[in-house]
């Protein structure tokens, strides 16, 4: 027995050397240690408040913004290419009735105000945050990004990349209802 | 030239290191005295040839000279000199440098000072150092050479990560080497027993200077790193519960349990086998760490230059250095034999309860640090997850909850057999402070937290017992006056370290306390002339203007801060550019009183069509927040008072017989 308990902490640790053996021959091979599924899911949205990009620009909102209706948040950037791509259907689901919000993520202030004036801005409100302090908080991977929340302020999901037409009508609509419901 | 000079020191290091392995080891096996002499002066030869390769790396960055590789990417020659010569350091090459380096120096140091050592333990003590000296110089070597050149040489460098241009950084990397690697000693001690077969007091009396050492320089690291996140990442925050913090927290938390377990083997010469296994177990921490911050398998805000190649010669030297002594460990412990028993209330007790709890504190961070690898790694990459502040908070501190508690109370019980009660009894005053705290803070900051007033009444019940016990082993007020002082000082330094070290850890509790607790912060953005409110203050922006410093422009902001009396202060946040590496920090303005911090940062500015310019502001009220590094300077404090205990200086007492032997270094009776 006594025997048992003394080789046990080199047998917990010869595993341990082989679950960070494996991990880092991946890394190796490119796995991308910062990519993380939504941590939010099923959880209350992050109360992070956010400034306004700038004073014409509807803006600045709180985690408290979000409740009372189903809402959703975008996490988009001037220099962001697909971000554009998926600015159309975002701004047909504002025209919907849909709140949008918008997380202007890593992002200079005059950039973001002249892309939302030329591209046209749909959003309920806009919160800047050039230094990706929300994000952190929002667990954002990468952008775009666009996540449903219900009324009780609760993230109920998470779309990373683009938004197409396709995904549109097969998940986002669906969910939306989902989330009033 | 002076590049190649380095090279070269670093080569011989290396051989010498391997040397060193065998010559002391086979000599104390067969009891030979002159191989075994030669253990000594070859710890001291290769921690020599590491100073010249260190200073031949440190000359490089002085001089600027980009035709070293390491120096190009870290130098630039507009740089002040400070940060010249701390980016010897802030990489990846020139700190496994330096982290050879002192390893070195405290093998060269068992070699000196360790001339009342057993022969043959301090000949496997070098050999075992050696061993973790010769894996770590064949990595730099082969994986990491901080001599390589470049041809032709760059016109100049691409400049250090302007994050770590910073006073409180220059420092902390060899402040944390030196605990980190310090726990070497521990770690070479343990497994040399192993080999022997045999610890005994003297074992115990030996490992605790070196321990403590290490540890005063770990608190001193960790507290200057913490500091540092405070005042220059601009967030406000001072622990995040990021890997890389956490890489720094283990060893801490292991190598604090250590402290106290070898208390034990020193006095009651008990508790062995449990501290050998704690020795190994702090050192491993240690590499863990250095695995975890270079390989690249985690994210951290505090990425270092990461590489998952070098994360596999890290992990094979983990495996060889800890998977062996834990081997050996399960092979030679059933050997050793325990020698005082004591009941569960007593001192030893008081302290198995401290290893216990640590070590539990200690698997929770560990545990929440590799849950994601070891999820993702069972799940085959599919289930991914972070961990974050509130697991730790959860978990950590309802364990050091108990421990607090219990802080005051081990002191105060005798060795071997306690009496609980009687310890109580002393601790009316210590229950008294708790309840007024409890109280007064209640008053004092009604709108709180709920568990904050008693979190504050642990601290005072902390403090106030750390009192207790000081005075109760100087009668204070039991005895006449003249009594007391005579008492006071005879004191052992060791125990007033003790006092000292306990009352710091109380002032920080309180610190992470209020820290936590009441802190009112504020975002909004305000153009010049305006004003934004948070709590009794009124801040207004009044001027914001441009300047230049060595090697980057400014943008510094002026507030003025009101209070509700009408006060006023002046404060000047700074945003910084960094045109060579195109990088941007901020630089918080935080005026400090003994209570809270005040903290402003200024982001970056953006023009509205009507209003003019408007700058992003953040500013918050840190209540206590100076009393978490003056808590950690404290225990900093106590740990060297009583490291300047006389018995540590004097050595065993068996040396007390003998006449004592000059300072200057009379040559040392044949070992």
């Amino acid at each position: 027995m006594r025997r048992l308990l003394l080789i046990l902490p080199v047998v917990l640790f010869v595993i341990l050397i082989g679950v960070l053996a494996v991990l880092t021959l991946q890394t190796k091979e490119g796995r991308d240690p910062s990519l993380i599924p939504s941590a939010l899911l099923d959880k209350p949205a992050p109360e992070i408040q956010l400034a306004a990009v700038s004073d014409d620009i509807p803006g600045g909102f709180a985690g408290a913004d979000l409740r009372g209706r189903v809402t959703m948040v975008n996490v988009f950037a001037s220099w962001c290419v697909p971000c554009l791509a998926e600015h159309p259907l975002i701004t047909r689901l504002a025209e919907d009735g849909v709140p949008v919000y918008a997380i202007n993520h890593r992002d200079s202030a005059p950039e973001a105000s002249k892309w939302l004036k030329v591209n046209g801005n749909p959003f309920t409100a806009v919160g800047f945050d050039p230094e990706g302090r929300a994000s952190v908080e929002w667990g954002v991977t990468g952008v775009p990004e666009t996540y449903i929340i219900n009324a009780e302020g609760i993230v109920t999901f998470k779309h990373a990349g683009p938004i197409t037409a396709k995904v549109l009508k097969d998940t986002i609509l669906p969910k939306l209802r989902e989330a009033g419901e | 030239m002076i590049a190649e000079i380095g090279q070269f020191a670093l080569l011989l290091a290396l051989i010498i290191a391997a040397a060193q392995v065998v010559v002391p080891m086979v000599g104390a096996a067969r009891t030979d005295a002159t191989l075994m002499a030669f253990g000594s002066r070859m710890a001291v030869a290769q921690a020599a040839l590491l100073a010249a390769a260190f200073a031949a790396l440190t000359y490089g960055f002085v001089v600027s000279d980009f035709s070293v590789s390491v120096v190009f990417q870290n130098s630039h020659s507009l740089k002040p000199m400070l940060y010249k010569v701390s980016g010897v350091w802030g990489n990846h090459e020139g700190s496994m440098l330096m982290w050879v380096l002192i390893l070195a120096i405290f093998g060269a140091a068992v070699a000196v000072f360790g001339r009342n050592l057993p022969p043959t333990l301090k000949a496997r003590v070098l050999s075992v150092q050696a061993m973790i000296g010769v894996a770590f110089l064949a990595f730099i070597v082969f994986t990491s050479n901080p001599f390589m050149r470049l041809d032709p040489a760059p016109f100049d460098g691409t400049g250090l990560n302007p994050l770590l241009q910073d006073p409180g950084l220059a420092f902390h990397p060899p402040l944390l080497y030196l605990g980190y690697v310090g726990f070497s000693m521990a770690f070479s001690f343990a497994v040399a027993a192993l080999i022997e077969g045999r610890v005994d007091a003297a074992w115990g009396r030996w490992v605790r200077p070196w321990t403590l050492a290490a540890w005063v320089f770990l608190t001193g690291g960790i507290a200057l790193g913490s500091w540092w996140a405070y005042y220059e990442l601009g967030w406000g925050g001072w622990w995040f519960w990021d890997p890389v913090e956490n890489a720094s927290f283990m060893p801490w938390l292991f190598g604090t349990a250590l402290l106290h377990s070898s208390i034990v083997v020193e006095k009651r010469d008990s508790l062995k086998s449990w501290t050998i296994l704690l020795a190994i177990l702090t050192f491993s921490m240690s590499l863990l760490g250095t695995f975890l911050v270079r390989s690249g398998v985690l994210t951290s805000v505090h990425a270092f230059a990461s590489d998952p190649a070098r994360g596999i010669f890290i992990l094979i030297i983990l495996l060889v250095t800890v998977g062996g002594a834990l081997s050996l460990f399960a092979w030679r412990a059933p050997t050793i034999r325990g020698g005082g028993l004591f009941a569960p209330v007593s001192r030893e007790g008081a302290l198995v309860l401290n290893n216990l709890l640590l070590t539990l504190a200690c698997a929770t961070v560990l545990l929440g640090t590799l849950y994601p690898l070891i999820l993702e790694a069972a799940s085959g990459g599919a289930s991914r997850v972070s961990v974050g502040p509130p697991y730790f908070n959860a978990t950590f501190a309802p364990i050091m909850v108990p421990l607090v508690a219990a802080i005051a109370i081990g002191p105060l019980l005798a060795w071997k057999r306690g009496n609980l009660k009687a310890a109580t009894v002393k601790l009316r005053i210590a229950g008294v402070a708790a309840g007024g705290a409890i109280v007064i803070t209640f008053i004092a900051v009604p709108g709180g937290p709920i568990l904050a007033p008693f979190a504050m009444g642990l601290a005072a019940w902390l403090a106030a017992g750390a009192m207790v016990e000081w005075g109760s082993r100087i009668k204070l007020f039991s005895a006449p006056v003249a009594e007391s002082w005579r008492r006071l000082t005879g004191l052992p330094r060791a125990a007033s370290g003790m006092t000292v070290a306990h009352l710091g850890l109380a002032i920080m509790i309180a610190g992470i306390t209020g820290a936590s607790a009441w802190r009112t912060e504020l975002i909004t953005t305000l153009a010049i002339g305006e004003s934004a409110q948070a709590q009794n203050y009124s801040l207004t922006l009044q001027a914001v203007e441009n300047g230049r410093g060595p090697n980057y422009n400014f943008e510094r902001g002026t507030f003025l801060l009101t209070d509700r009396d009408g006060d006023t202060l002046l404060m000047y946040p700074e945003r910084r550019f960094f045109p060579v590496a195109g990088q941007t920090t901020t630089e918080a303005a935080i005026k400090t009183t003994l209570l809270a911090d005040l903290y402003a940062v200024i982001g970056e500015s953006r023009s509205a069509q009507d209003a003019g310019q408007k700058w992003t502001v953040r500013f918050f009220i840190n209540p206590m927040v100076p009393w978490l590094w003056l808590g950690a300077f404290v225990m900093v404090g106590g740990g060297l008072l009583s490291l300047s205990d006389r018995r540590h200086r004097v050595g065993a007492p068996r040396r007390k017989q003998r006449p004592v032997p000059g300072v200057s270094g009379a040559p040392a009776p044949a070992e």
